[in-house]
């Protein structure tokens, strides 16, 4: 049987002022198919599903839908024509209820009055359905994140989509939510939905997609069965280039102790200790990767170790100093590092230029202030020399931060935070959200800390990162460190495990004690 | 050399000026659905400010506060902090230059400069402490300000009534003629106009406050705890300290606006029954001004030209000067919507683009 095309993008062409972001692109999605759309951030893929969900008007170009053409020009029409988008930032309401969330814009009434009763009804129909179990009573604000995303799901079915758009689905979500996500996928397709799939990450790609169309600079480079490749293939043509993701760790006998903790106890929102009572060591040469389930205690911890938040007891030592509890600006001058887990709230202020960020830190130094006035010329040369030696790709260093690139933007981060020299580097979640091509270079750069004799603490939710990176490797569990490994003796499976499996065995030791 | 006509296309030059003359044009409107003629209310409103030197010495007078209160809060703004309290601010300007000017007796050029500081630290310790609230006890300063504004009125009357009121008056003593800022000669210049050095502080203040902002490491700080205050701490900026300095600098800046209306304008402080409203203009000068010290200055001439230029309105064309309340309010609501300006600009230009292309 020849399969159906639902969704036919011929020739689509989009420009915006002094830029073309979709050029030519053709794309279509057959009837039953997980199609992932695979590209570098900026590549063109999220213009090019506004597109077709109606955001954005193409210059050239047409779409058919189910073989008719279509003149998509807002979201509606696409909910009309059965196209359901869901967001990476979800449009969720926090204090309503699932069901509420779901229904806002197409209630169903009786009289003048919303039929809640029929609402939960339907939304628990659709959840069994596609194996969603989602509780429709719920409300947004108390449920995890996957589940939000279950809701978003929810609402293009119950609006009767079938040709479903994810953007960058997995970038929110733990390794759990992520295998849960990608089984609700194919229950999708069994079901006869088609699936449109915006990512960066290959291996969902291997695990999920059954035809990858990989877009560069807005040009589609290639269409291929997901069969007929193979990863590093596909990063070759998404990055224009081969990429190695092999890291070349010199080896190193571990140095003097750099960080020392001892007993830290941290409080976490709701005044329970997140952190409770962790000790490790960091020393020079080495790093030293912290694993774990989102929520553990790894940003609590973090925020301990940086001044961002206030330690209960405990002890935290720089380089021999005593740092539990500084301001963070002291901590910093006693020789640490930080590139933030959230490089929007922290990392950056996306509103000044990148000059100015570049001297956030040291603004109050010289050479940039002299006679008490900032002296910009000092500022632009080093702002200059950072973007030059970092490869931070930006039209000048006066653009607004904001309209950096997620991976410029933290290669810009890392720059100012490596270029002080810190004896210490705790990269948090250093490579959320970016491409193969950052994420190449910005392991290189952590790796390099480490081969120049510096500590280096690592935090993250990708046990791939966490294992081609570490030295060591600590395992956290609702705020205490439950076990330590090498990543030569262990294997991404076996340390997923650890971080969840732990759980079970404690229940199981509790059973036994009760 | 500056490329006059992209600035003038930029958004944010471009919005506030369309924002002025849409505000003109709805006045114009209102005017004709009462009945009067618009085109004869303008040139008399023009006029009474342009007209006479008297006029327009008088409209500087009125355009220095709306100068210092626009200051105020544009500076506070830019730290991410909204002061509605310039009014009361402003007010606690007024009575600590008048107890200064009333008590106090010393030679000009040590009481004139106390009377002012005076003034600007009252207000400044006014503003500072709606920050400190803030950066305390996170309590909204929005709140805490207007509340002030209140406290600021009836603190004021009550200080003016128990230590400073001329017997048989309903205001204080006439301040000694050493803590005057008055400027004889520029007043003479301007027919006896009430000019006084204030307009020159108010300039000065813009400057200070532009260069405060933009070029110390201070002022650095103060933005990128406006724009970012999770940021700031993380590169080891005081946030809480940060607050109360901004809410303390933008007091000063209202406090002068008071102290110079005590000390250049009227000479003496009365019980008011409520307080004379500069703070709140300051709000709408800020607004328009795009919280810029360019701007603010800007755009204190036109609201000080507007208001005083209404009253030649209701004489010359008999138009009711509240009209000029309108114009301003709409003004405001133009620049506040930037997305009816944009979606006007937008006709426009594809209105052009259709011509060009028939």
């Amino acid at each position: 049987m020849q399969q159906t095309k639902v969704v036919d993008m011929r020739g689509i062409t989009k420009r915006f002022p002094g830029i073309t972001v979709n050029d030519g692109i053709d794309l279509s999605l057959l009837q039953g198919e997980v199609h992932a759309i695979l590209g570098e951030n900026g590549a063109g893929k999220s213009t090019l599903m506004n597109i077709l969900f109606g955001l954005y008007q193409p210059d050239e170009g047409e779409i058919r839908i189910h073989g008719k053409p279509a003149l998509i020009d807002n979201p509606n029409t696409a909910i009309r024509l059965g196209i359901g988008m869901v967001h990476q930032h979800f449009k969720l309401v926090q204090p309503f209820t699932v069901a509420e969330n779901i229904i806002l814009g197409s209630e169903p009434r009786r009289g003048f009055s919303i039929s809640y009763r029929e609402a939960v009804r339907r939304v628990e129909d659709l959840s069994r359905q596609y194996g969603l179990n989602v509780d429709p009573n719920a409300r947004i604000e108390e449920i995890s994140v996957g589940m939000q995303q279950r809701v978003e799901i929810l609402k293009t079915l119950y609006r009767g989509a079938d040709i479903l758009v994810f953007d960058e689905p997995t970038a929110v979500l733990t390794p759990d939510e992520i295998e849960e996500l990608l089984d609700i996928m194919r229950s999708l397709v069994r079901q006869g939905k088609s699936i449109l799939l915006i990512t960066h990450k290959l291996k969902e790609i291997m695990e999920i997609a059954d035809r990858v169309t990989v877009i560069r600079r807005g040009k589609v480079i290639g269409n291929v069965a997901k069969a007929e490749t193979n990863p590093s293939q596909l990063a070759e043509m998404m990055v224009g280039r081969s990429v190695s993701m092999a890291i070349d760790k010199k080896p190193i006998e571990p140095g003097k102790p750099v960080l020392q903790v001892e007993r830290l106890v941290v409080k976490g929102r709701e005044g329970a200790p997140a952190v409770n009572g962790i000790s490790f060591t960091v020393r020079e040469g080495e790093v030293v990767g912290i694993a774990g389930v989102d929520g553990n205690g790894q940003s609590e911890l973090i925020q301990a170790l940086t001044g961002l938040r206030k330690a209960e007891s405990g002890e935290v030592r720089l380089m021999g100093a005593d740092i539990t509890n500084a301001a963070p600006r002291a901590i910093s001058e006693t020789g640490m590092g930080h590139i933030p887990e959230d490089r929007h709230k922290h990392g950056l202020v996306l509103d000044f230029s990148l000059r100015e960020n570049m001297a956030l830190r040291t603004y109050d130094k010289k050479p940039f202030k002299r006679y008490g006035l900032l002296d910009y010329a000092a500022i632009d040369k080093h702002a200059q020399e950072l973007v030059e030696q970092f490869d931070v790709r930006c039209p000048d260093i006066y653009t607004q931060a904001r309209a950096l690139s997620g991976g410029n933007q933290q290669k810009a981060i890392i720059a100012r935070e490596i270029e002080k020299g810190p004896e210490l580097l705790i990269a948090a979640q250093p490579t959320r959200g970016l491409d193969v091509g950052a994420i190449e270079y910005i392991h290189r750069r952590i790796v390099e800390q480490r081969n120049k004799g510096k500590g280096v603490l690592l935090v993250s939710y990708e046990l791939d990162e966490i294992l081609s990176l570490s030295d060591r490797v600590l395992i956290i569990f609702d705020g205490q460190i439950i076990g330590e490994t090498r990543p030569e003796e262990t294997n991404d499976r076996e340390l997923g495990l650890r971080m969840a499996g732990s759980r079970l065995d404690k229940d199981a030791e509790r059973s036994h004690a009760g | 050399m500056i490329d006059w006509k992209r600035w003038f296309i930029k958004d944010n030059a471009a919005i506030p000026l369309l924002a002025i003359l849409s505000g003109l044009l709805f006045g114009a409107f209102v005017m004709l659905l009462g009945g009067f003629n618009p085109i004869d209310a303008y040139s008399h409103l023009f006029r009474n400010v342009f007209g006479s030197p008297y006029d327009f010495g008088e409209t500087i007078r009125q355009v220095t506060p709306l100068i210092f209160t626009g200051l105020s809060v544009a500076f506070a703004f830019r730290a991410g902090l909204f002061n509605i309290g310039a009014e009361g601010q402003f007010v606690m300007g007024m009575t600590g230059a008048s107890i200064v000017g009333v008590l106090l007796e010393a030679p000009w050029y040590i009481h004139a400069p106390l009377a002012l500081a005076g003034g600007a630290l009252l207000a400044g310790l006014w503003g500072g402490l709606a920050g400190f609230l803030k950066a305390r006890w996170g309590i909204n300063e929005v709140i805490t300000t207007i509340m002030l504004n209140w406290m600021a009125l009836y603190l004021s009357n009550y200080i003016v009534r128990a230590f400073l009121l001329e017997p048989k008056q309903q205001r204080t003593y006439l301040i000694h003629d050493s803590a005057k800022t008055s400027m004889a000669w520029l007043s003479e210049l301007f027919g006896s106009a009430r000019v006084h050095w204030g307009i020159f502080f108010a300039l000065l203040a813009a400057v200070l406050c532009y260069a405060f902002l933009w070029k110390t490491g201070q002022g650095l700080e103060l933005r990128a705890v406006g724009h970012n205050p999770h940021a700031a701490q993380y590169a080891g900026m005081n946030v809480k300290r940060n607050v109360t300095k901004a809410m303390f600098i933008g007091g000063v800046f209202a406090g002068l606006g008071g102290a110079f209306e005590i000390l250049g304008v009227f000479h003496y402080q009365v019980i008011a029954s409520a307080s004379p409203g500069l703070g709140f203009d300051g709000i709408a000068v800020a607004l328009l001004g795009g919280n810029h010290p360019l701007g603010v200055v800007l755009a204190a001439l036109l609201f000080g030209s507007l208001s005083y230029g209404s009253a030649g309105m209701s004489f010359g064309a008999d138009v009711p000067p509240e009209i000029i309340r309108i114009i301003i309010g709409s003004v405001i609501f133009f620049v506040a919507s930037p997305g009816i300006i944009r979606w006007a600009m937008g006709l426009f230009a594809r209105n052009r683009k259709r011509k060009e292309v028939a």
